[in-house]
């Protein structure tokens, strides 16, 4: 028994991505929902399970707004930016279950002109042992927490800064094909490299945004998905990961191991492809070094290996593994990944602004929390 | 002092006072099961090695060596500032756990991983002392 195909993606919405706004994330997350249930050619109405992404609009919103009389289905998928892909999995299962038709994934959020994350981390309960025990030493903030793991792997491995400027770039040139996309101006290995210092090895262009705006997804049962306005993208495998140690990097065995390599090789046996079958991967890139580290944890590449096999391109449009064809968290807009999953739809159905040829599979990965992981690999039927 | 002091503070519950009494006191006391002794940090309620939930205090000796670090140039709180740049280690200390904590008179350069340091007592106000690494 397992979720392969038993459900599919049937619409994707999002809203203009902005850096500066005086709305709420509630108005973005609504707005972006009407958009995957419109391009999903359902009604409002029509959606019976609800997974709203992490603290921001509750079930009682979507259904005093949109009308919806008879909700089957409500939970959240705390992981951080492992929520929307894992949220996959959650919405597949309550599918299997025939508990639900049509699960409404949703994201809303005013990072840029609301709270910063920086400062958001302090308060969330899964955080408490670092923050009693970290953040007093001045460890607070997401990019200070990871730097540690990204140094381990460059004195372990000789990986180098310059390599994972090859991310950045890669993304940033992306996103210039975007017409949604916040961050549009090419940059070069050497602007990477000019970037001040956040909190090394970690620089500025390492440093995903803060956004504003919304994305959303709709999970349909594939009995009905064949009848929708789209032709329906296949979820072929899914899983979630938690890595050892799930809050406190500091005391993870392993700092160059994500909770993503526990989850992969199950994602794939149930997808029944290798890794050559993939045709483009959205991976989850809060940090360039997150992106190089879950290649690796993905099976891409041996541990150790992902500077290597970043270089040169690789990750463009027509190099070996096209990632983050819409610009990504580091360009597009930090929408907790639900944007990765939009991309990916997108890219399946052939209907991308930077459109990879003939793509048929592909991946996409969540990372959060400090260290959870998620991961789709999907098909056009 | 108590009044300028703007950085984040911990705020200890019954699990974990002992560590931060110890840090006063200028002692590195770390949780272990009182049952089978292994040692856990962060201070938490149940051993995951045997699941009992009867737990001690011991001395730890203080010494460990660097497993990696990180140079911070941005504050991400106010209170921050002054120290900048600071420098965070994460250590593996003797008694196989680790430790998240700034140096004190390490360089940049010195920076290795299984650089020996040990640990030092930084007062920073009347009820708070925290850890930092030295050189050992």
């Amino acid at each position: 028994m397992s979720l392969r195909e038993k459900a599919a993606v049937t619409g994707v919405g999002e809203t203009a991505y902005l850096r500066g706004t005086d709305r709420t994330a509630l108005s973005f997350q609504l707005e972006a929902s009407l958009a995957a249930i419109r391009d999903a050619g359902l009604k409002p109405t029509d959606i019976d399970g609800l997974i709203p992404y992490g603290h921001g609009a509750v079930a009682e919103d979507f259904i005093t707004n949109f009308g919806i009389r008879d909700l089957r289905f409500s939970a959240t998928t705390p992981m951080g930016g492992a929520s929307s892909v894992a949220a996959i999995q959650c919405a597949m299962a309550v599918i299997d279950a025939g508990i639900c038709k049509h699960v409404l994934l949703s994201l809303g959020r005013t990072g840029y002109s609301g709270g910063r994350i920086g400062t958001r981390v302090q308060q969330m309960p899964q955080f408490r042992t670092i923050g009693e025990f970290e953040m007093p030493n001045g460890a607070i903030a997401p990019a200070q927490l990871y730097a540690p793991m990204a140094r381990r792997h460059m004195e372990l491995y000789g990986t180098t800064s310059r390599q994972l400027a090859e991310i950045a770039v890669t993304t940033r040139y992306h996103a210039s094909l975007q017409s949604n996309a916040t961050m549009k101006n090419p940059i070069t290995i050497e602007d990477h490299q000019a970037s001040r210092m956040i909190s090394d090895p970690l620089r500025l262009l390492d440093c995903s945004l803060e956004s504003d705006g919304g994305a959303a997804v709709v999970i349909s049962a594939p009995d009905v998905a064949k009848d929708l306005a789209k032709r329906p993208i296949m979820v072929m495998g899914v899983a979630e990961g938690h890595p050892d140690s799930p809050s406190a990097i500091t005391q993870r065995p392993d700092l160059t191991t994500l909770g993503l390599a526990k989850a992969a090789p199950k994602a794939f046996a149930m997808a029944g492809v290798t890794h050559s079958d993939i045709d483009v991967a959205e991976v989850y890139d809060c940090f360039t070094y997150i992106v190089m580290c879950q290649l690796e944890d993905l099976g891409f590449c041996k541990k150790g290996e992902g500077g290597s096999f970043i270089e040169n391109g690789a990750l463009g449009l027509n190099g070996r593994l096209p990632v983050n064809t819409h610009g990504g968290l580091l360009s597009q807009a930090h929408m907790a990944g639900m944007n990765h999953i939009v991309e990916l739809t997108r890219q399946l159905r052939g209907e991308a602004e930077a459109q990879v040829k003939d793509a048929e599979i592909g991946l996409v990965t969540g990372y959060g929390d400090m260290g959870d992981g998620s991961v789709a690999i999907m098909r056009r039927a | 002092m108590d009044g300028t002091y703007e950085k984040l503070v911990p705020s200890p519950t019954p699990d974990t006072q002992p560590y931060w009494t110890g840090l006063r006191e200028h002692r590195l006391c770390l949780q272990a099961c009182a049952d089978c002794g292994n040692v856990r940090h962060y201070p938490r309620p149940v051993c995951d090695a045997c699941y009992s939930m009867n737990a001690k205090w011991i001395e730890a000796s203080g010494r460990g060596t660097v497993h990696s670090w990180t140079i911070t140039h941005y504050a991400f709180h106010p209170g921050f500032k002054g120290d900048l740049p600071y420098i965070l280690v994460t250590v593996d200390l003797e008694e196989g756990v680790r430790m998240n904590a700034q140096v004190r008179g390490i360089k940049q350069a010195d920076l290795k991983v299984g650089l020996p340091v040990k640990v030092g007592y930084d007062k920073v106000k009347d009820d708070l002392t925290l850890p930092v690494f030295e050189l050992a």
